[in-house]
């Protein structure tokens, strides 16, 4: 939001935004910071799957802890390595919104129309 | 005639050379790409899911497929695919610091960054190849694909064994173990065990199996196999395709190509390709190997 390239104020057209030096080491700061996130979160995600069993989670638990770390993991990837977090307001809106939706609806139609396959199964077989 | 407007061919959008979007229009057409690719990955994943809980008493959980590591002798789960995705995972940090230093028009660290990048891609798609072959190839021990015939559960009701993998229980062969379907969800589901005249009757219209192909499965439904080779065989082209691109653009690089050009917009342009290769290989890790 507090972004200097605003959706109200359009700015000239360029085709890719130069940087100096100094912008540069802190760009790189960044990156290696969501490197060790990234890397931090698959440790984790590794470990849980090797020592659940011994230490009296259950499985569900488990399960969603995995979703989370996952669709975390995906959001430090999306927004700082593909940059999504800079992009204007207009852009970001542009790319989620629509991936969202679809894939709501995908997950809908999975679950309702799911109830066939057991008919189908006999049909089948 | 008065209200023509005069488009500039060489600007993107026309419109004043002003961008709703502030960005590029071959970067803009990627994220577009990548969301139709996206949605495909979707697809399959929320497909995989439903199967893999529809027939979830007889799904293999992964952690008992891929087990070995190069050089390595006994079971290790999840070792090996965990060093795939952090390959994946260097190789886009690679990526994006190679598209820093297009940033600053450094010739030299943008070649150096994707150069890494390509080597981190050869990696893991040999580590896929070599994956592949473990689980098409299977145990030495295999498994048992049951034929026509009847089994009771502990509560009565009788299953027909067609198709169900029973396992050996140890290397002697003398006890098969059968996954009791009803307790579906379920990860600790009991088994029902053959032996004797059991036994002597399932080898006589069963089939023994080693590893995995579109049909059979060792380790259990042949769904399973199906999804595998599907799921990850998309990936790993989306890999190979992405290795090829960042291969075409890093001889540009070499060449001076966009240093010429003024600007490095078309290392951003397949970074943005390099990390969604890596996005989906996140979900994949999860959905395929850790749930």
């Amino acid at each position: 939001m507090e972004h200097s390239h605003d959706h109200h104020t359009p700015e000239p057209y360029k085709y890719a935004v130069h940087h100096s030096e100094e912008e540069g080491k802190k760009v790189r700061r960044v990156i290696w910071n969501m490197f060790w996130v990234l890397l931090a979160i698959t440790t984790v995600e590794v470990t849980l799957g090797l020592i659940w069993k011994n230490i009296g989670i259950s499985w569900g638990a488990v399960k969603m802890t995995f979703i989370i770390l996952t669709i975390a993991k995906a959001y430090y990837i999306v927004a700082y390595y593909m940059h999504l977090k800079h992009e204007v307001k207009a852009f970001k809106n542009t790319i989620i919104v629509p991936f969202v939706l679809f894939a709501l609806y995908l997950l809908y139609h999975i679950i309702t129309e799911g109830v066939y396959s057991e008919m189908m199964e006999k049909w089948l077989y | 005639m008065s209200n023509s407007t005069v488009m500039d061919s060489k600007t993107a959008w026309g419109g004043n050379n002003v961008s709703p979007y502030g960005a590029g229009y071959g970067k803009l057409m990627m994220w577009f790409f990548l969301i139709s690719d996206a949605l495909t990955f979707t697809g399959f994943l929320s497909a995989y899911g439903f199967y893999r809980h529809y027939y979830s008493s007889i799904w293999p959980s992964a952690e008992n497929v891929f087990t070995h590591f190069p050089f390595m002798h006994g079971n290790h789960p999840l070792l090996y695919v965990a060093l795939m995705t952090f390959i994946l995972i260097m190789s886009s940090v690679t990526m994006v610091l190679a598209v820093e230093a297009g940033h600053r028009m450094d010739k030299k660290g943008v070649t150096l960054w994707l150069g890494l990048t390509l080597i981190g891609g050869a990696i893991f798609l040999g580590s896929q190849a070599w994956e592949w072959y473990h689980f098409i190839h299977g145990t030495e021990l295999g498994a048992i694909e049951l034929g026509k015939g009847y089994f009771t559960l502990p509560d009565g009701t009788v299953e027909s064994t067609k198709g169900i993998i029973a396992r050996w229980t140890d290397d002697s062969k003398q006890v098969l173990l059968l996954p009791w379907r009803e307790i579906a969800g379920d990860v600790t589901s009991p088994y029902i065990q053959l032996s004797g005249q059991a036994l002597t009757d399932a080898l006589a219209t069963g089939k023994e199996i080693h590893g995995a192909n579109l049909t059979h499965n060792e380790y259990g439904h042949p769904l399973f196999g199906d999804f595998f080779f599907f799921i990850t065989g998309f990936h790993g082209t989306h890999v190979f395709s992405g290795v090829v691109i960042n291969f075409i653009v890093f001889v540009n690089v070499i060449m001076g190509t966009y240093q010429k050009r003024g600007h490095y917009e078309m290392v951003e342009k397949v970074g943005l390709y390099w990390h969604f290769v890596d996005l989906v290989w996140v979900f994949v890790f999860t959905f395929f190997y850790l749930v």
